[in-house]
């Protein structure tokens, strides 16, 4: 049987950096294949080789054994490959329907075309167990209900090659396991399926086979039956990985933040958090789960002081702030309270700033300025960069590096230094681990469980359940701007947590 | 295989090719009128640097530049597009008119001559933080604004000059001459004072006011706290909310400091100059400056060279159209128009066949290096 991909050699470099190295890659027809590796291993290149989004520098590629060259994703429709994003390519304000036919339109009259898509599809749905309302807007619609959406455009258009980037990342544990049955229906009516993961529990759960990427280069292609989360683990970095809880029992001291009735309306209507109330201890972790998208960025920047609540008090030690008195970030910094954000690559850091320049964001008043107070001197930067980065052994240890360079586990670790160098009392920290490596995670898990033993009080944002769970001395689960529901790490399950990401109580 | 360019090649090298570019179509359109380029140009560099004077004239030129690229790379540091320059050199020129026409005749002319400088740049700053408002806090775009700026400036002017600012007993839109001793000394006046005989030209102090505005803007860019938020409001309004400041704040200090460097040119024409209020002294430098601080890449140093460059053409062009009968006064603008569009608007043309080329020295070197390492080994 000839493979339903199969590519050979493929070469793609940017600049210096060599993304694709010599890759083959053989997918079996009607199979589920899994690509697994850190973030930068070159996963993300290779499915854009494919799918046409670039060129590879050399190499070949088969598809169902003819030999093929595209240039343009265009072409690899044409050739029977879908792709769904990790972020969705929809309009969010077209139905279903309009979305799915969005450059396939066929007819010059819409309607006629629409019929024929709403035809088409309807018997597409039923085939595949895919239900959507195909009258609905795309933007009303959840998450999980949109990929299905991009699914079906990738049908709708005759994928016979499935290529699924990250598909995860913004579903509920539940909602994930839907997503496999889906593709197992796929997989019965003989579509090939590329999953493309750092999820090791998704790729042993889903996948048929898997191919694990390193540093550009593919190390191994395994049957999934015969294979452990550990060995892929190792594969991945390359050394052994301790996977277990990081977590372990520890001093809870006194309440130092507590949160009372917070609030945070957009309109009339739409309320982005309601009745927030939580306290959290000195020596604690509260970790806050829920899919993307559910309050809690927003409830983070809240709290960092950077958007203000329609109503409700905070307050941090005996500081009390309401909604009425907003706090700036600035007087928030001066509680103690060190923030590392959700998005670094737009809030905390300047991308092409200096490491130096950028270890000093929000400190600049603690630098010293050569010459007085309004002067910032090229040296105390660097030398304040340098001390940061031995500490927390960023890599390269270089302050006049620009700050895009980096790798993001690096990138990381420099924000994490610039907060924690604060010695503060409260830690605010939002996704610590997106875009991360794993030998970083490890020290970046590490690092907060020690703040935590010194007394610290930390709240958690991450949407990787994993991380909220083998960190988290309490676990409070967000739905829709609500809390669901708080969860002691010693009775913490994944479906029970699952099920209050989702809503249900 | 293409390789990003070295800083080194992006701010010298680079200029000089899109210059070289300009001055071959400039050079091709000469020819085909019939002269010869290498004459023009000859004529050109002549009348920019060597003739009696002619130095002279070209730093004069160079002064105005200096302000107004300084106007636009402050501005843009922090990604603000400030069109402007032009209306808010034409309100600084006012405010100087404002208080040496009521002070001259009370006070002394150095104590005039010294409250009209920090006037100049407050009126400027003050037709360039309205517009930094409207952006701030209505949301109204800098672009647009400041464009209409332009015009209400231009508008007031003549309704002053024209109005209750025109000089009683003769026709021309323009304030009575200033009081004697009330304008900044002319250079050749100071050089022969000390015995360095100088030729004419209409260079003054405002030339050294406007190296220390380019030393004082490097250090407030690159040496500040204040700078540093600028630039990294510039990149990341994200990022200035996160670190606790105020971008809106920002945005208006930012447009104050540009517009407060755009009045200060008034100094070189109003005060160092005409030593009265005119009409149109302002002559589409402000425009021009958008042009120097593409050019210099919003560095202090390398706008004073492209001030430099844009002074001798200025200079250089008027001897030209004065030498040749065929070349007249709008060949030389057309000349002028090339290099601004080569060097600003089309600034990136030739940036990725270089980086090609950059790319292809670079890999020849590897690979040599690697035969070498290879034979050694």
């Amino acid at each position: 049987m000839p493979f339903a991909v199969s590519m050979s050699g493929i070469c793609k470099r940017f600049g210096a950096v060599t993304a694709n190295d010599h890759i083959d890659l053989n997918v079996l027809s009607g199979d589920i294949h899994g690509i697994v590796g850190e973030n930068g291993a070159g996963k993300s290149t290779l499915v854009s080789i494919l799918y046409g989004f670039y060129t590879a520098d050399s190499g070949t590629t088969e598809i169902a054994g003819i030999p093929y060259t595209h240039n343009t994703p265009a072409d690899s429709i044409a050739a029977g490959i879908g792709m769904v994003h990790q972020h969705f390519m929809l309009v969010p304000n077209f139905t279903v329907l309009e979305n799915i036919i969005l450059g396939h339109e066929g007819y010059k009259q819409l309607s006629k075309s629409m019929d024929q898509a709403r035809h088409m599809l309807s018997s597409l749905s039923q085939q595949y167990g895919l239900d959507v309302d195909l009258d609905a807007q795309v933007g009303d619609l959840p998450v999980s209900l949109q990929q299905r959406v991009e699914i079906l455009k990738a049908l709708y258009r005759d994928a016979r090659i499935l290529i699924l980037d990250e598909p995860t990342g913004v579903l509920t544990p539940q909602e994930t396991n839907q997503l496999f049955d889906i593709l197992r229906a796929l997989k019965k009516q003989g579509v090939t399926i590329l999953l493309i993961t750092h999820k090791l529990r998704e790729i042993m759960a889903a996948t048929d086979h898997v191919s694990v990427m390193r540093g550009g280069r593919m190390i191994a292609h395994l049957q999934t039956a015969d294979t452990t989360p550990d060995q892929l683990a190792e594969l991945m970095v390359g050394r052994p990985v301790q996977v277990q809880k990081q977590w372990h029992k520890a001093n809870k001291g006194a309440a130092i933040v507590s949160v009372k009735d917070v609030q945070l309306t957009r309109s009339k209507t739409q309320n982005l958090l309601s009745d927030i109330t939580f306290t959290v201890h000195a020596g604690e972790i509260l970790g806050i789960a829920g899919v993307a998208g559910n309050g809690q960025s927003e409830l983070l920047n809240i709290l960092a002081g950077i958007i203000a609540p329609t109503a409700g008090h905070i307050s941090y030690h005996d500081h009390h702030i309401d909604a009425g008195n907003p706090a700036d970030p600035q007087k928030i910094k001066s509680l103690g309270v060190a923030h590392v954000p959700e998005d670094r690559h737009a809030s905390g850091i300047v991308l092409p700033f200096t490491a130096a320049e950028n270890a000093a964001l929000g400190y600049e008043k603690n630098v010293s300025g050569g010459y007085g107070h309004a002067f910032l001197s090229p040296q105390s930067l660097r030398a304040r960069c340098a001390k940061l980065m031995q500490r927390f052994d960023v890599r390269p240890a270089d302050p006049n590096l620009k700050s895009s360079l980096f790798s993001g586990g690096n990138q990381q670790k420099l924000v994490l230094a610039r907060e924690m160098s604060a010695t503060p009392s409260v830690l605010l920290i939002g996704q610590p681990t997106r875009g991360v490596d794993i030998g970083a995670i490890e020290f970046i898990h590490q690092q907060l469980i020690d703040m935590r033993d010194k007394g610290c009080a930390i709240i958690l944002v991450s949407v990787e359940l994993d991380e909220i769970m083998s960190l988290s001395d309490r676990i409070m689960v967000m739905n829709n701007g609500r809390i669901m529901g708080l969860v002691e790490q010693a009775t913490a399950n994944v479906k029970d947590i699952g099920l209050l990401m989702a809503g249900v109580q | 295989m293409r390789k990003p360019l070295p800083a080194w090649v992006d701010i010298s090298i680079m200029p000089l090719i899109n210059i070289a570019a300009a001055f071959v179509v400039a050079g091709i359109i000469i020819a085909l009128i019939g002269e010869n380029p290498f004459t023009a140009l000859a004529v050109m560099i002549k009348g920019a640097f060597v003739y009696k004077g002619a130095l002279g004239y070209t730093l004069y030129y160079t002064t105005n530049f200096i302000f107004t690229g300084l106007a636009v790379a402050v501005a843009f540091h922090a990604m603000l597009f400030n069109i402007g320059g032009e209306g808010q050199a034409m309100i600084g020129g006012l405010g100087i008119g404002f208080i040496v026409l009521s002070l001259d005749p009370i006070l002394p002319p150095l104590l005039v001559i010294l409250l009209a400088i920090p006037v100049a740049a407050i009126f400027g700053a003050i037709w360039g933080v309205i517009p930094g408002w409207l952006q701030a806090r209505r949301g109204s775009h800098i672009v647009i604004t400041t464009i209409m700026f332009n015009f209400i400036a231009s508008s007031i002017m003549v309704w002053l000059l024209a109005g209750m600012l025109m000089a009683p007993g003769q026709m021309s839109p323009e304030t009575r001459h200033f009081a004697d001793g009330v304008s900044l000394m002319q250079i050749h006046h100071i050089g022969n004072a000390l015995g360095w005989p100088m030729a004419r030209s209409p260079l003054n102090l405002s030339f050294v006011i406007a190296l220390i505005a380019a030393v004082a803007v490097w250090v407030l860019i690159w040496r500040t706290r204040l700078g540093y938020i600028i630039r990294a409001t510039g990149h990341s309004e994200k990022a200035v909310i996160y670190a606790g400041h105020d971008p809106a704040r920002i945005i208006m200090i930012v447009m104050a400091i540009s517009g407060g460097l755009a009045g200060l040119m008034a100094l070189n024409e109003i005060l160092g100059v005409q030593e009265r209020v005119i009409l149109n002294f302002t002559s589409g430098y402000g425009f021009t400056g958008i042009a120097v601080a593409l050019m210099g890449r919003n560095h202090p140093f390398g706008i004073v060279l492209a001030s430099l460059l844009f002074g001798a053409l200025y200079q250089g062009g008027a001897e030209l159209d004065f030498e040749f009968q065929t070349i007249t006064r709008e060949m030389v603008l057309m000349i002028q128009g090339l290099i601004i569009l080569f060097s600003g608007a089309l600034a990136l043309m030739f940036v990725p066949a270089a980086e090609r080329i950059y790319g292809k020295l670079a890999s020849a070197d590897r690979s040599s290096d690697t035969r070498k390492g290879e034979q050694n080994g």
